[in-house]
């Protein structure tokens, strides 16, 4: 783990390429994760690998680790923290979730500053870069969950405000294609095209298939991606304006979404294309 | 069988003026008001401004206000207020001809670029050059070809072969595209023609391609 890869990780990336390059015949998740029965192929490990370089590294302004970041079970502690996100945290009085609280420390411990953390949030596929160093962090947080549990806490009061409006947000038509949420997942066995959809209002399973699996690789993209990638990549699609990283739009309906998902056993970083 | 039967209901809704909803099931009360208010808050707060967005299009219109209200299924007087208002809006193509080219229709059917804005990926002009495309096979089958096709609209397959092209059915389909909550009220279809997304001549060509005994939608 630390720093260098370890030799079985690298073996996994190497025993991966063949499975990779079959990625346009096999079509779906279930497809992917079976022919990535060793967990320790996943691609996304290396990211992960970064992460926890990242993390502990003395950095910004005020030359601090991370490793003092309190994601909701005291500061440090970061086994079980991020199955139990979103959280209400009493030193910003808000509900956070797992990239937005990694948002709060990197400013609080760390001293950047919020815009210069907000320059560049998601690696550009088309570009083939590589990940960004949030991006690599919040995975890396996450994966201390790893076969946990989803538990989200939804005890204060604003943690089940936060629940209800990412209810109502799901079920809200906006945008020139008329779009909700719900329009593609509030169906059981929909798809787009041939990308199958969930029915995250109606079907706790469905909710808690997708909740178990991110952050994710996406095979598509090449590139490890967390929740709120793919939220803002579903806002895109519904041809909306960029939605702000950690913004309560989005901490609203992953609440709502890891609330739905309750239960699932977390399995990542997932997979998938 | 049910394609027959999808057929009949079609033109019942066509021909008949009572107001119909997309959603099945219980009318159900809005949610709170105070949670209602919140969602609206949140949605003023959390998409970023500036230069490659554009925060109008987070505005709601009336009718997407009532199908918000009642998460899709208006009460029936709401739903034939959404009908009535909806139904004024459709626009016809000048020289009123409702039957286009069907291979635009094709392309214009498959094509599902246009619109995306942002400063991430924002679509490129360059691939906008007729347009924006309708996005249809996201949501429905047409060609009996092309099976990478969405299932949350109904199959479109064989639509004028089991339909027939007579001048209702030409006028319906031309309605239901230009704005589908004319006939159905929170219709989960955008409303292609009012909210900019087709020009009434394109809607044209996709009629063409749904109706045409030529077009591969009915071979
Ligand atoms: C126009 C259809 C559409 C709309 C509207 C839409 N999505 Fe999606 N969503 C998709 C597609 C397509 C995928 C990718 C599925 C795949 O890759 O198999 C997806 C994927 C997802 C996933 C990840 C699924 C998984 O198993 O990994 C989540 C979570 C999600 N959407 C939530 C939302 C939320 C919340 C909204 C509203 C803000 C939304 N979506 C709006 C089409 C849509
Ligand atoms: C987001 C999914 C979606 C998209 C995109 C979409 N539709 Fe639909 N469409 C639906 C749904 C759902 C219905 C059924 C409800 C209704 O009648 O309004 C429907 C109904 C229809 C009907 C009426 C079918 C009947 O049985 O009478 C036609 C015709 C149609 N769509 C054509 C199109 C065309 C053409 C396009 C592309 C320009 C398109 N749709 C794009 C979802 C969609």
């Amino acid at each position: 783990m630390r720093g260098a890869l370890s030799c079985r990780q690298l073996a996994g990336v190497v025993l991966l390429a063949p499975a990779l390059a079959l990625g346009q015949e096999l079509k779906t998740a279930d497809e992917y994760r079976a022919a990535l029965q060793d967990k320790f192929a996943n691609p996304g490990n290396l990211v992960v690998e970064r992460g926890e370089r990242l993390f502990k590294e003395k950095r910004g302004p005020k030359n601090a680790s991370l490793e003092q970041c309190d994601f909701g079970k005291g500061p440090g502690v970061l086994k079980g923290a991020f199955a139990e996100l979103p959280r209400y945290f009493k030193d910003t009085d808000r509900v956070e979730d797992l990239e937005s609280r990694l948002l709060t420390c990197m400013v609080r411990l760390q001293g950047f500053t919020p815009e210069e953390l907000k320059k560049k949030l998601f690696a550009d596929q088309r570009a083939n870069e590589p990940n960004t160093d949030l991006e690599a962090l919040a995975a890396y947080v996450a994966v201390q969950s790893d076969g946990m549990k989803l538990n989200p806490p939804m005890k204060h009061p604003k943690e089940r405000e936060m629940r209800a409006v990412g209810e109502v947000l799901f079920h809200t038509r906006i945008g020139p294609m008329d779009f909700s949420c719900s329009t593609c997942h509030g169906q059981d066995g929909k798809r787009i095209r041939l990308q199958e959809l969930g029915n995250y209002a109606g079907n706790r399973a469905d909710a808690q298939k997708t909740m178990r699996t991110w952050p994710t690789y996406r095979v598509s993209h090449g590139l490890l991606r967390n929740m709120q990638h793919r939220l803002w990549d579903c806002m895109w699609q519904m041809r909306l304006p960029d939605v702000d990283y950690g913004s309560p739009m989005v901490v609203a309906l992953i609440s709502y979404l890891a609330d739905r998902g309750r239960g699932a056993v977390l399995d990542i970083p997932g997979i998938k294309r | 069988m049910d394609a027959l039967k999808t057929a009949t209901l079609a033109l019942a809704l066509a021909l008949t003026p009572a107001a119909h909803a997309a959603g099945k099931g219980k009318t159900q009360a809005g949610p709170d008001p105070k949670i209602q208010a919140l969602a609206a808050k949140f949605i003023e707060q959390s998409f970023l401004p500036g230069e490659g967005q554009d925060l109008s299009r987070l505005q709601q219109d009336d009718t997407l206000k009532a199908c918000n209200q009642y998460r899709d299924q208006p009460p029936e007087k709401v739903a034939a207020e959404i009908n009535a208002r909806e139904r004024a809006t459709i626009k016809y193509p000048e020289g009123g001809k409702l039957m286009g080219d069907w291979k635009n229709g094709e392309k214009l059917y498959a094509a599902g670029f246009g619109m995306r804005i942002g400063r991430i990926e924002p679509d490129r002009p360059e691939r906008q050059k007729g347009g924006n495309g309708g996005n249809c096979y996201a949501c429905h089958a047409a060609d009996p070809k092309e099976v990478a096709f969405g299932t949350i609209g109904p199959s479109l397959m064989h639509y004028g072969k089991l339909r027939g092209a007579s001048e209702e059915m030409v006028k319906y389909t031309y309605e239901k595209i230009y704005n589908p909550q004319a006939y159905t009220a929170c219709s989960q279809m955008p409303r292609m023609g009012h909210n900019g997304i087709l020009r009434p001549e394109q809607i044209a060509d996709i009629v063409a391609y749904l109706l045409s005994p030529e077009s591969p939608v009915n071979k």
